[in-house]
């Protein structure tokens, strides 16, 4: 390649020596890996000698029938309050959405309410529901009765258990899906009518999976706390996986290990969620 | 079913000597603010319309009334002889329910400065989406046509590609061919080329060129004045949400009767 003399008068480039480039070193970096990868296995250590962590026993009730039992419950009660409050979160988005001002104040007073009270609360709230309703009616109004009972025979643990955890994680959820829907840029809207495609149409296949893109992430967290809020039942005496442990415990007084082995189950309940969410997320970047 | 050749009851040919589109005393206004005041507009079947204009003057909210993406406030608007987003029913004008509007809109056409191509489908499924959905063609069916319009836009090979992996030429060429798959009878272009890089307005323009020497009715609203010269049957200059002059393109560029037309023509040339 022939190099001509710049007009500047700059050195060209077959003049100027190969000369070796010396990185900058970072030894602080160096010193602070060093410090903690000492600390780290200093805590591994502590955890595996330490015997009053009773590995063995962690062992044992790992795969314990109770345990296992303990487990299907935290994971049937995710799956059912998550179900719950992406269908009513979607339904209370759409109201927030509308243009009507009532529908959407009213939606608005929702998700305030449920988000601001801890789910804690609500929980007990719902378990007590009947000291505030004996009677649970559902009629026509001044007409007849559709369903009748008694609020202690509808309101068991596990419907009270699904009723706060579902309600409040629905006030969550359409906030994120309001989210999703809202970013959607209105020239697709305007490009779908164009079309001719109607309303609902245009929703399902234009709207929905492009709000899907931003709604997937966050609902995916959502997922991942309610795995572990589900552990909030265990005030209200449902047999979920926490529940479980401390029933065992309370007999063989093994505390230590039992929450241990709570605490494996959740770990790997939700590091297969994140995998999964992981797969989800792909599918839907398409096109980005 | 004879498919895509029969005539939908909406839009078709409209009766002899009858425009294609028909704007009588048009009015708009945002927060009473008006955005367009008192317009009077035919367009001829088969002739080509351009609107120009400085920003601001209501031309692009002109053309969204046609197809009722905008609600107009007063005056009438027909397409094809038929009222657009209204019934007259005892001396009052009743809006119509989305899915009337809707089917209006089928044979309207519409492509927009940005295109607005669906970002998750690919250049095929956005072109196939509306027939299916909304005509219930066979997928089959729908792909086939898709796939001619691809060629006829010059984008035969691109097919897979999703709206991001395409320049900004190739997605207003597939935003065309998307229209044209519902077999419009009219072609509303919303500043088509003014997202555009220079180098990449000539390819959108010449598939443009050829749709009007098919025969096809259109719309246009743009800023290319040569454009206008060499294809337009006819020129309307709007500003502040009037029609200020209309008449044919050659004439009216080369010798404007009015002076803001004139000052505006002299300030983009």
């Amino acid at each position: 390649m022939s190099v001509t003399q710049p007009a500047s008068g700059l050195p060209v480039a077959s003049e100027v020596p190969a000369q070796e480039v010396v990185p900058l070193r970072h030894p602080w970096t160096w010193a602070a890996t060093a410090v903690v990868v000492l600390v780290a296995f200093g805590v591994f250590y502590s955890v595996a000698a330490n015997p009053a962590f009773q590995w063995p026993v962690v062992a044992e009730y790992m795969l314990d029938r109770q345990i296992l039992a303990g487990l299907a419950v935290t994971l049937e009660l995710t799956l059912a309050a998550m179900a719950m409050g992406l269908l009513l979160g979607t339904a209370l988005a759409v109201m927030r959405l509308s243009a009507n001002l009532l529908l959407s104040s009213l939606a608005w007073l929702y998700i305030w309410f449920f988000r601001s009270v801890p789910v804690l609360v609500q929980l007990i709230f719902w378990y007590n529901f009947g000291a505030l309703y004996p009677q649970i009616e559902l009629r026509v109004p001044f007409g007849p009765l559709l369903y009748g009972a008694s609020t202690n025979a509808v309101i068991t643990p596990l419907t009270a258990a699904l009723a706060g955890l579902g309600l409040a994680q629905a006030a969550y959820t359409a906030e994120v899906i309001r989210a999703g829907i809202a970013s959607v840029p209105r020239g697709q809207t305007r490009a779908a009518k164009a079309l001719g495609m109607r309303p609902a149409t245009i929703f399902r296949r234009i709207v929905f999976p492009q709000a899907m893109r931003v709604i997937i992430p966050p609902v995916g967290n959502e997922v991942i706390s309610m795995v572990k809020g589900t552990s909030l039942v265990s005030v209200i005496a449902l047999a979920d996986l926490l529940y479980t442990a401390q029933l065992i415990y309370a007999r063989t007084y093994e505390t230590i290990p039992l929450l241990i082995v709570a605490s494996l189950w959740y770990l790997i309940v939700v590091s297969v969620l994140s995998v999964g969410q992981h797969f989800l997320e792909r599918h839907y970047r398409h096109g980005v | 079913m004879n498919g895509m050749g029969q005539v939908r009851p909406f839009a078709g040919a409209p009766a002899a000597g009858e425009p294609m589109v028909r704007i009588r005393g048009l009015t708009k206004s945002y927060h009473g603010k008006p955005v367009l005041q008192d317009i009077d507009l035919d367009v001829a079947a088969g002739s080509v319309m351009c609107i120009i204009g400085p920003s601001g003057s209501g031309k692009s909210t002109l053309l969204a009334c046609i197809n009722h993406l905008e609600r107009i406030d007063g005056g009438r608007l027909w397409v094809g002889g038929e009222l657009v987003g209204y019934r007259e029913q005892g001396g009052k004008l009743h809006e119509l329910p989305e899915r009337q509007i809707a089917r209006m809109r089928q044979r309207i056409g519409m492509v927009f400065q940005h295109f607005n191509l669906f970002p998750h489908m690919t250049a095929l499924q956005n072109i196939m989406e509306a027939p299916v959905q909304v005509l219930r063609l066979p997928p089959e069916q729908a792909r086939a046509r898709a796939m001619q319009l691809l060629d006829r836009v010059g984008l035969a090979g691109k097919h897979g590609r999703h709206p991001a992996q395409l320049s900004g030429g190739e997605q207003q060429r597939v935003a065309i061919a998307r229209a044209l798959a519902m077999e419009p009878r009219l072609m509303l272009f919303d500043e088509p080329t003014s997202a555009l890089d220079p180098e990449l307005v000539g390819e959108v323009l010449a598939v443009m060129k050829d749709l009007a020497r098919s025969g096809m009715t259109m719309v246009v609203v743009t800023h290319e004045l040569a454009f206008a010269r060499e294809v337009g049957d006819a020129l309307t200059f709007m500003d502040g949400g009037r029609v200020v002059e209309r008449g044919a393109p050659r004439a009216v560029l080369a010798d404007p009767r009015e002076a803001r037309t004139r000052e505006f023509l002299s300030r983009v040339l």
